[in-house]
């Protein structure tokens, strides 16, 4: 099992991608220290093995090497995601004394003007470098994220070339998924078949060149694909993420499905995942509609992505329409094919802050 | 890469061995992943410390089971096998 402990859902950056929740400005209230070892506990109880803090951004937490010491104690492999803002060199220091396993810091670009833009911060790009460089010099593997999209993926030779400069020993090409803002931003972010498939191309070359030194992965948009990805390695299968206010959830993205997801503040960890409707909704294949169903694949991919289902087929049970089996497939080629530049007055790009989660929750509430 | 008896393995940097009670196996962890190692691929690792050479370990593991034939091919096999997955490193 794989817990994903989002500690808070506040960031210093506003990336307009970013997988929280869109409403996330309503939810309110975070677990306090003794909450979220209360909850490693018992999940490490039911065999969770891989820890990882997230966010909003995890540094903020000013309980974070407390609960990392406490979950490498557990004997978690902890990992930290983040992007860097907020750390200096003491605090990498601090996180290795409190037994930090793995740190993956994300980046906007390869550029500090478009990272900065992207992110919406002024400052994030030169302490970015800094700190993976710190990271790097603390003993740790630098792990490397770009979050690839319509305005920075054409700059993909100077974002590996930035990564093998700085030394990189892995680097995270993942193409942005249109979920949360993303999918508030689709039109601004979706690439064209033609800039994915250069980038793609470079990306091999460059693979060449940097064999032995960095490993590259490059995870392709699922829009671009004709076979769903296996989310989550199949629902309440391995992946339980705990949101800040306690709930837990099969999926960081699942909040948006109509289910009631259990409250850790009031339940176990133990009968969240065991028992809870939210949890079985999706377990086995009794809930496959056709195709699924009766489909040769559905041990592969377990029907793919329920929120995608939801969103673009209206019904969570449906096929993910990325597979091309799915009667609603053609609604992603639609929006792949028909993709047009957004119009400059109307159709704003909708950073991630708490001034447009508020807008845009009370549009879908109303 | 041939390895030789007097080589000092030691696990990789990002890797983790520890014994997972719920597996009831020793594994090996690394960033967002697990590998459950077999008895004696846990037997072997157990013993790489970073100041025991492959000779060491032989020794150890002929001396804990005096009734195992084979056991130094058996490890160097082993050994060939983990630095090709990048589980162990050689100084």
């Amino acid at each position: 099992m794989w817990l994903l402990a989002e500690l808070t859902y506040k960031c210093p950056l506003q990336c307009a991608y970013c997988a929280n929740p869109v409403e996330f400005a309503r939810q309110d209230g975070e677990l306090d220290t003794e909450q979220w070892i209360s909850i490693m506990q018992q999940a490490r109880e039911l065999g969770a093995a891989q820890l990882g803090f997230s966010g909003g951004e995890p540094l903020l937490r000013n309980d974070l090497e407390i609960l990392v010491e406490e979950g490498r104690k557990l004997g978690f492999y902890t990992n930290l995601i983040t992007s860097g803002i907020g750390m200096d060199e003491g605090r990498v220091k601090r996180l290795k004394d409190a037994g930090l396993d793995h740190i993956q810091i994300s980046f906007q670009a390869s550029s500090e003007e478009l990272n900065n833009r992207i992110a919406g911060s002024k400052k994030a790009f030169a302490q970015k470098i800094a700190m993976a460089r710190a990271v790097k010099a603390a003993g740790y593997p630098m792990v490397l994220n770009f979050v690839l999209h319509r305005q920075n993926i054409d700059y993909i030779e100077e974002i590996l070339t930035l990564s093998m400069e700085l030394q990189a020993d892995y680097v995270e090409l993942a193409n942005a998924q249109y979920h949360g803002w993303a999918l508030k931003n689709r039109l601004h972010l979706l690439p064209s078949r033609e800039q994915l498939q250069r980038a793609e191309k470079i990306t091999n070359q460059f693979r060449e060149k940097s064999a032995g030194k960095m490993k590259t992965f490059f995870i392709i948009p699922d829009y671009f694909e004709d076979r769903p990805k296996a989310c989550m390695n199949g629902w309440g299968s391995i992946f339980l993420t705990v949101s800040p206010d306690g709930k837990a959830l099969p999926c960081h993205s699942a909040r948006v499905l109509p289910l009631e997801f259990p409250d850790l503040t009031t339940e176990s960890v133990e009968s969240a995942w065991f028992k809870s409707d939210a949890f079985n909704a999706f377990r086995g294949d009794d809930w496959m509609l056709e195709p699924c169903r009766s489909c040769d694949e559905k041990q592969k991919d377990f029907g793919g992505c329920r929120c995608q289902a939801l969103m673009i087929a209206g019904d969570a049970r449906q096929a993910d329409p990325v597979c091309a089996k799915s009667p609603h497939h053609e609604k992603i080629e639609a929006l792949v094919n028909n993709r047009v530049e957004p119009a400059v007055d109307l159709d704003p790009l909708f950073l991630r802050n708490k001034k447009n989660s508020l807008k845009l929750s009370a549009n879908s509430i109303a | 890469m041939t390895i030789e008896a007097r080589q000092i393995p030691r696990i990789a940097p990002g890797f983790r061995l520890q014994w997972e009670k719920a597996q009831d196996a020793w594994v090996l962890l690394y960033p967002e992943g697990m590998v459950k190692l077999n008895a004696s691929a846990g037997e072997v690792l157990q013993l790489v410390d970073g100041k025991s050479s492959i000779s060491d370990i032989v020794e150890t593991l002929k001396n804990k089971f005096p009734e195992a034939d084979g056991i130094e091919a058996d490890i160097f096999d082993f050994f060939e096998d983990a630095h090709a997955q990048q589980w162990v490193s050689f100084d």
